[in-house]
């Protein structure tokens, strides 16, 4: 709720209270800009919790980024000491403090050096930080471990008033102050140093929970703004201290339409062909062995093939094992690596706490800037947290990942094979997509079928598919759905073949019918055309017949002709021929 | 003791004339007139007009007497009221 209203109102707080950045990731965002300027803050906390470091940081920071001279009065290291501390964090301290922009100065106490008789004051104090503050222009500076004076001088009182004096004397000097306190017994600092400071106290704190330590960052008070008031992990690494501010856990984020592939065709084709939603979290759970790493690895290399960059946390295998894996498959992982779009990342979950890894994983991205990201497998988190913690870093994560529209996909190892009913790590209501990898025992072999369980906002098939890894890659297979159930592996294959058999056997079978039908017709056209014969022979019969008939009934007719005229005694010139004729 | 062999070189260390300044030198002149006689050498710095020399000598309280011969170096800090624990304090007697 807190960090709500930081996100809201950043700048109007600005006017009331003008605050100085510190430029420590994180630490700006929870504070709304950094610690009270002109002001001085305490951080306290336990020895090795990183106070020492986190106010040199703000030195360095402010005298590198922000043109703020700074200086460094350490009570407990020698400067060159503290060079080298720091040095591991990419400071060179002496380098800046040739160029005037900071001033380690060490304060030296040794009680035995020192005797004390009547009345003194700390002014010798005053007049060395006021010359330090002085001679480089300092607006920063940093009291590490003003309580060092304690142990070196007796006088209570004296030293009382003379630090408040001294805190009053660096506001007037219109220093940003950070004073550091060693945490004491049921109080924030040993001598209760946080009665002076009140306008901001920063509490760093260092727990072994389960063998496994977390450092931990709160504002304890930040008078006259808004600050978040939780617990913040933070992680000291060589580029200094990077706080993780818990992401809001507000609903408003961005969301696009645009496809990822998922690098397996086939399964694309079960999301409506296009694969999952770009910046959404993908879980691909399934029991061991069934290739959820091999999904992973497709997904990655995809995405380096188009062209985006893939950052992969490998919680279980080292990258080369990784990638001498995939080789196995067809996939090769070494190329992408070596044209940096694959960024693996490999680390132990016990290495560091869940926050830990929360913290590390949220700076990989921001240097990576990758679009899509592998945690594999989210399971063996579990190692360093409980459920309940696991999924809350995930939640975290995932609301961050979408913030920046990365796509994520989690492989989860499910211990139990019914997993329908078990929600992964819990985390299953927060994905988009759950692809379900799982072990189909049958017939005395083990094949993995692969199912969609849910996919938001998009077509998906609700078919069980064989999930085949040969050594050319994955594929789909569709299982076979047959009389006698669902068919895999090599009982699917049994089966294509029965089915091919007898698709030859009925081929065989019309090949034989249609040889009959053109017999039958050959027959049949052979009796037509000897029909056709006989009944020509007849009509020629019938002809004959007619003809005759006609020939006779013409002779006749002359016949009588003739007669006619021989009874009429013409003459007859032609009987003769007729005669011969007939 | 033997105080003849030695030499004796005091710092006072002040910020201005204020009553504890004022008060630590004549402190601090009447114990070496009384036990250092011709062997000491006082040097009184005034860190208002010379800051940059509290570093060196890890200046805090002020006033302060730096015995910077005979070594070690020891500090006092304070006006030097109690004479017995400046003697004891700069090595003059022993404790």
């Amino acid at each position: 709720m807190s960090k709500q209203k930081i996100n809201s109102k950043p700048s109007a707080a600005s006017p009331l209270l003008a605050k100085s950045p510190t430029g420590i990731t994180g630490l700006d965002q929870i504070t709304g800009g950094g610690i009270p300027q002109g002001r001085p803050t305490l951080i306290c906390g336990d020895a090795g919790s990183g106070k020492t470091l986190m106010s040199v940081e703000f030195i360095v920071r402010g005298a590198l980024q922000y043109g703020e001279p700074g200086v460094i009065m350490a009570f407990e290291e020698r400067a060159d000491e503290l060079a080298t501390n720091v040095a591991s964090l990419g400071f060179d301290l002496e380098k800046l403090q040739a160029e005037k922009k900071i001033r380690v100065d060490h304060v030296h106490i040794e009680r035995s050096e020192i005797e004390e008789t009547g009345e003194y004051d700390l002014d010798g104090l005053f007049i060395r930080l006021g010359h330090a503050i002085d001679s480089i222009g300092a607006k920063r500076v940093v009291l590490d471990t003003i309580e060092n004076l304690f142990s070196g001088l007796s006088n209570q009182n004296i030293l009382r008033s003379e630090l408040r004096r001294l805190f009053h004397w660096l506001k007037d000097k219109g220093v940003t102050a950070i004073i550091t306190g060693e945490r004491g017994e049921g109080k924030l600092t040993r001598q209760g140093l946080e009665e002076y400071v009140s306008d901001c106290v920063i509490l760093l704190d260092h727990r072994v929970v389960n063998q496994i330590s977390t450092r931990r960052l709160r504002i304890i008070k930040y008078r006259g703004t808004l600050h978040g008031t939780n617990e913040y992990p933070f992680l000291i690494d060589e580029e200094g201290i990077s706080v993780l501010p818990v992401t809001s856990l507000k609903l408003e984020k961005p969301v696009g339409s645009k496809r990822i592939p998922s690098g397996i065709k086939a399964m694309d084709e079960m999301m409506g062909g296009q694969g999952f939603y770009r910046g959404a979290s993908v879980l691909v759970s399934g029991t061991a062995g069934t290739g959820k790493t091999s999904i992973a690895a497709y997904f990655a290399n995809e995405t380096c093939k188009n062209g985006e960059r893939c950052l992969y946390f490998a919680f279980e295998e080292s990258p080369q094992q990784i990638i001498r894996n995939m080789r196995s498959i067809d996939l090769h992982l070494e190329k992408h690596v070596k044209s940096g779009l694959l960024k693996f990342q490999s680390a132990r979950p016990t290495l560091y706490g869940l926050e830990m890894h929360l913290v590390a994983i949220h700076k990989e991205i921001k240097k990576f800037k990758p679009s899509v990201i592998v945690l594999d497998p989210i399971t063996n988190l579990i190692t360093v947290g409980s459920m309940g913690e696991v999924k809350n870093m995930l939640i975290r994560l995932i609301d961050f990942l979408q913030e920046e529209q990365i796509t994520v996909m989690f492989t989860a190892l499910a211990l139990n094979t019914n997993v329908t009913e078990q929600t992964d790590e819990g985390v299953s209501s927060l994905v988009d997509t759950w692809l379900l990898v799982r072990d189909i025992e049958f017939n005395g072999e083990r094949n993995r079928g692969m199912y969609i369980m849910k996919s938001r906002g998009m077509k998906h098939s609700n078919q069980v598919r064989e999930f085949v890894i040969s050594d050319t890659g994955l594929d789909l297979v569709e299982v076979y759905l047959g009389p006698d159930g669902v068919l895999t592996g090599s009982a699917r294959e049994a089966q294509r073949i029965q089915e091919e058999t007898g698709e030859a056997i009925r081929n065989y079978a019309v090949t034989r019918k249609d040889r009959e039908i053109v017999r039958k017709r050959k027959v049949l056209e052979s009796k037509i055309a000897s029909l056709n014969s006989e009944f020509e022979s007849v009509e020629d019969e019938l002809n004959k017949v007619y003809e005759e008939e006609e020939l006779r009934k013409e002779v006749m007719n002359k016949n009588r002709e003739v007669v006619t005229r021989i009874r009429r005694g013409e003459k007859l010139d032609n009987t003769p021929k007729k005669t011969s004729k007939k | 003791m033997k105080l003849e062999e030695k030499k004796w070189e005091l710092r006072l260390y002040v910020a201005g004339k204020t009553p504890k300044s004022v008060a630590a030198f004549t402190n601090l002149k009447k114990y070496c007139e009384e036990h250092l006689q011709g062997q000491y050498r006082i040097e009184v710095i005034d860190l208002l007009e010379n800051p940059q020399l509290a570093e060196g000598d890890q200046i805090l309280a002020i006033p302060t007497l730096v015995r910077k011969v005979p070594e070690p170096i020891r500090k006092i800090i304070g006006d030097l009221s109690n004479e017995e624990k400046v003697l004891v304090g700069l090595n003059i007697i022993p404790v």
